[in-house]
């Protein structure tokens, strides 16, 4: 790995693409932000232009890239450039009575499926055997699929508590088809069969998604001769290396969020508040717990589809720096239209003619921006908007808090000027030099991460020995991962009791986090 | 009455089965993928009113006996049912003309009919609670005086296990711990009846049909679903507000804890306290009962009116605390001794719900 100096930072948003650049003492020598494309890559490539083209940097000395991306969402959603998938679950004659995929869209189903069987095998919630492992039936299966399949997803009952009957099938998929990329459910999910299923054959059929942007930054990149290591954000916050991210591509939805709850506490120093990233059309709240984004215990709908992996928890609410504003009968209504990109012409302080929050923002003397004066005829709407959207965001402040009391607030992304000084619930609001590129800066931010997230049961050294046992697992993983050993912590350590289930046993969620490459030491809060 | 169920009915059911849920019972999500996939296979469910039945016609009461943890993770296969059908028979030498849902509420309002349905039987629109309770004997089977025996048991492999219990609460302890044999879970049958017992109220009736109603409601209601909910169950909203502290603990495989909610809008100022054992049992006031069971507590969010389950109430949650009257047959000494507040270990006498409400109006 090149020895780290300049790190390249970009984020592609609902609205915006941001770029960075910073360099050895975390310092932001280059920003630039261009409207998001539909294609997304272009998008990038208009973002890296302008922060390289625009700016007095020494582009040479970029070592690193680490880019946020919505390539994994924008394939599933739009069904474009998908991988088919030969699906194999393990646990008959147990789950028969729900096959892989059912209740599927039936035209996400007709472009990801390969085909798919429920062998016998699985584990038992105690790590007994289920029934046997029939390798027969998964030899038979893969036969079937030979040349028809670009991926395989395996999915095993309890497979949180045991791997071991997906790592057999995934050496029959290796002996049967050769380097036929696998997804194993336990390195993708929790306990859930069939949301762990529908997340393990999403992130089969996104391996072909990872590898495209992957060659269109390359390329990119190499238009500026420039050829940094890549690293992929992920939807915890921490970085992934190139082939982490092929293998599991589905760890960066979610990433964009996360890259904002990173950057705000990497801007203002704090490890534990409340962030909110103001973008053009949506805000999304978050939390900050001990320097990394506080992940949501629900399972997540991704293109209509259950899945149980691991996202932050955010309450989105639809106010940004575009959302159009309408006169109803005297009461303002806000959105949920946005003007998008297009703020710079059609803001009325832009010499538009759409009231937007950015306008009652300047209207109740947020933020100094465009033309004052022209808010004047709009203003008895643009004061009750921005009631009604201080209502709004108090209310989703609220909302993503898990106690009473009063926190910090970091407000970062392009429309946070929406933000007033003080809300209900909020000691405190902050808002960080640079809150413009917080995302982008999250996603330049050198951390690497690892996560164990399965069912232990209490041996003869009870329960430190589990404790102990995946806290080990998560520092493991996250050297697997890129981070460096010396640096690597114990960010996050939590036990589950699981209900109705007398055994001593408990799901644990842990999770390590270190510098990548090891170049400068690690902390929570970078400062 | 002979109804059809199709996927409309079924989504309606499964939102039903959630509010008759009373917070426990499991999420019928996955009840509802069974059931759906069933009626792809092999075509719709046939539900039957009591009086559509010979009176002399045999029920199996059935469901799942363990951990929701197992069944999120190991599916049925949908054939448990005729495997505790065909053991039933052989036992007994008598012939299962419909099958019941021991609980009507969460999950294991659902499975009975997806069984059902495989081996061709109708269910009957009843069950042995008419809403959710953790224990095998606090049905209205045991209330009437069934024999629990014989009490058969499987799992998706095709293991069975016969019981011959001397009581239902012995009948309780052997399933519970054959459970743990079988993965966690097993499904199981207790309290065969015939159609006349239970038309002579050993069976909640009207269940089925009253859940989907629910979901009518909740899925076609114009405005304000809380409302359509009120009106189709002839419940009593007990309070409007927002979740601002949360209790939970796990002891010997029970959820155990409080939920305090404060009230919003034209409930402002107002507190109520929600005590937790797996469901919502106690709704109260300064100290004052509003609620509690047998009578049905249901948290709902306010905005959709879909139930919460007590382990996904959190802090900040706008919810709606609704009540609902049970079936009549709780409300008999012998229904308080098996399921009244001092069965849970509560110390005060019950009072039903309407008569709470009276009282505050």
């Amino acid at each position: 790995m090149s020895a780290l100096d300049y790190r390249l930072g970009i984020d592609v948003g609902g609205t915006n693409t941001d770029a960075v650049i910073l360099d050895r003492a975390d310092q932001v020598l280059a920003k630039a932000k261009v409207p998001t494309t539909r294609d997304v890559t272009g998008g990038i490539v208009a973002a890296l232009d302008a922060v390289i083209g625009g700016s007095e940097v020494d582009k040479s000395r970029i070592t690193h890239a680490m880019l946020g991306t919505t390539h994994a969402t924008n394939a599933v959603l739009e069904r474009r450039k998908l991988h088919r998938v030969a699906v194999i679950r393990i646990g008959a004659p147990a789950t028969l009575g729900v096959r892989p995929m059912f209740g599927w869209p039936a035209d996400l189903t007709a472009v990801v499926s390969a085909g798919a069987t429920i062998v016998a095998g699985g584990i038992e919630f105690d790590g007994k055997d289920l029934s046997p492992f029939d390798d027969d039936a998964v030899a038979a299966f893969l036969g079937s699929v030979a040349g028809r399949c670009d991926g395989v997803a395996i999915t095993s009952v309890f497979a949180p508590v045991s791997p071991r009957h997906e790592l057999l099938a995934a050496e029959i998929v290796k002996r049967e088809l050769g380097e036929v990329p696998v997804s194993l459910s336990h390195e993708i999910g929790s306990v859930g069969l069939l949301e762990r299923e529908n997340a393990t054959i999403l992130n089969a059929a996104l391996a072909g998604v990872a590898g495209d942007v992957a060659r269109a930054l390359g390329e990119a990149l190499a238009a500026h001769d420039l050829s940094p290591v890549t690293f992929f954000a992920q939807n915890d916050g921490t970085l992934m290396a190139l082939d982490h991210a092929l293998r599991y591509p589905v760890l960066t939805i979610g990433s964009g969020p996360a890259n904002s709850i990173r950057g705000a506490a990497f801007l203002t120093g704090r490890t534990d508040a409340l962030v909110a990233d103001v973008g053009g059309t949506s805000t999304d709240v978050g939390v900050l717990v001990n320097g990394f984004p506080r992940e949501s215990s629900q399972g997540v709908e991704i293109g209509g589809i259950r899945t149980n992996f691991r996202m932050p928890d955010l309450v989105t609410i639809a106010l940004g720096g575009g959302t159009v504003l309408f006169d109803d009968d005297g009461a303002a209504r806000l959105g949920p239209e946005s003007v998008g990109y297009r703020l710079m012409d059609e803001a009325l302080i832009f010499g538009g003619s759409t009231p937007t929050l950015t306008d009652s923002a300047v209207a109740t003397g947020r933020a100094l921006l465009g033309d004052p004066s022209l808010v004047e005829s709009a203003r008895p709407l643009l004061e009750a908007a921005s009631l009604a959207s201080d209502i709004e965001l108090a209310d989703a402040i609220d909302r993503v808090k898990t106690a009473k009391g009063d926190l910090t607030l970091i407000a970062v992304g392009g429309g946070s000027i929406l933000i007033p000084a003080e809300l209900p619930g909020v000691s405190e609001v902050i808002r960080p030099d640079h809150f413009d590129a917080a995302n982008a800066i999250g996603a330049a931010i050198a951390s690497v991460s690892g996560q164990v997230d399965r069912i232990f049961h209490f041996g003869p050294g009870g329960r430190k020995a589990a404790l102990d046992e995946a806290s080990q697992e998560a520092r493991d993983h996250a050297v697997a991962a890129g981070a460096d050993p010396g640096t690597v912590q114990i960010v996050e350590l939590e036990e589950i009791p699981l209900a109705y289930l007398t055994s001593p046993a408990v799901r644990i969620r842990a999770k390590a986090a270190g510098a990548l490459g090891g170049l400068y030491a690690y902390s929570p809060s970078q400062h | 009455m002979k109804r059809l169920l199709d996927e409309p009915a079924l989504r309606s059911l499964a939102r039903g089965c959630a509010v008759l849920g009373t917070g426990g019972g499991g999420d019928p999500h996955i009840g509802l993928l069974l059931a759906l996939q069933a009626l792809a296979e092999v075509g719709p469910t046939e539900l039957v009113d009591l009086d559509d039945l010979p009176a002399d016609a045999l029920i199996m009461p059935c469901g799942m006996v363990g951990a929701p943890t197992v069944h999120i993770e190991k599916i049925e296969n949908g054939d448990e049912g005729a495997v505790l059908r065909d053991h039933l028979e052989r036992l007994t030498g008598r012939t299962v003309a419909a099958l019941m849902p021991a609980e009507i509420g969460g999950s294991n309002g659902l499975l009975p009919l997806t069984w059902a349905g495989r081996m061709g039987l109708p269910v009957v629109d009843a069950d042995g609670m008419g809403r959710a309770f953790p224990l095998i004997p606090q049905v209205t089977m045991h209330l009437a005086g069934i024999d629990p025996n014989p009490g058969v048991m499987t799992d998706e492999r095709g293991n069975v296990l016969v019981f011959s219990a001397v009581s239902g609460e012995w009948m309780e302890r052997l399933e519970r711990a054959a459970a743990v044999e079988f993965g966690g879970a097993g499904a199981a049958t207790e309290y065969i009846m015939t159609v006349g017992q239970a038309r002579d109220g050993a069976a909640v009736r009207g269940t089925f049909t009253l859940a989907i109603d629910i979901g009518d409601a909740l899925t076609g209601a114009v405005g304000d679903p809380i409302a359509a909910l009120v009106s189709v169950t002839g419940g009593f909203p007990l309070m409007t507000g927002k979740v601002t502290d949360v209790e939970r603990r796990t002891t010997k495989g029970f959820v155990r804890g409080s939920v305090v909610v404060e009230g919003l809008g034209d409930d402002a100022g107002r507190l109520l306290r929600l005590e937790i054992q797996n469901e919502n049992l106690v709704a109260l006031e300064q100290g004052r009962v509003l609620a509690s069971v047998p009578d049905l507590i249901t948290v709902l969010d306010s905005e959709t009116a879909d139930a919460i389950p007590t382990e996904r109430v959190r802090y900040g949650h706008r919810v709606t605390v609704i009540a609902m009257a049970c079936a009549p047959v709780w409300r008999s000494p012998f229904g308080l001794e098996m399921a009244g507040p001092r069965a849970f270990g509560y110390d005060f006498d019950y009072v039903p719900v309407e008569e709470l409400a009276s009282v505050r109006a």
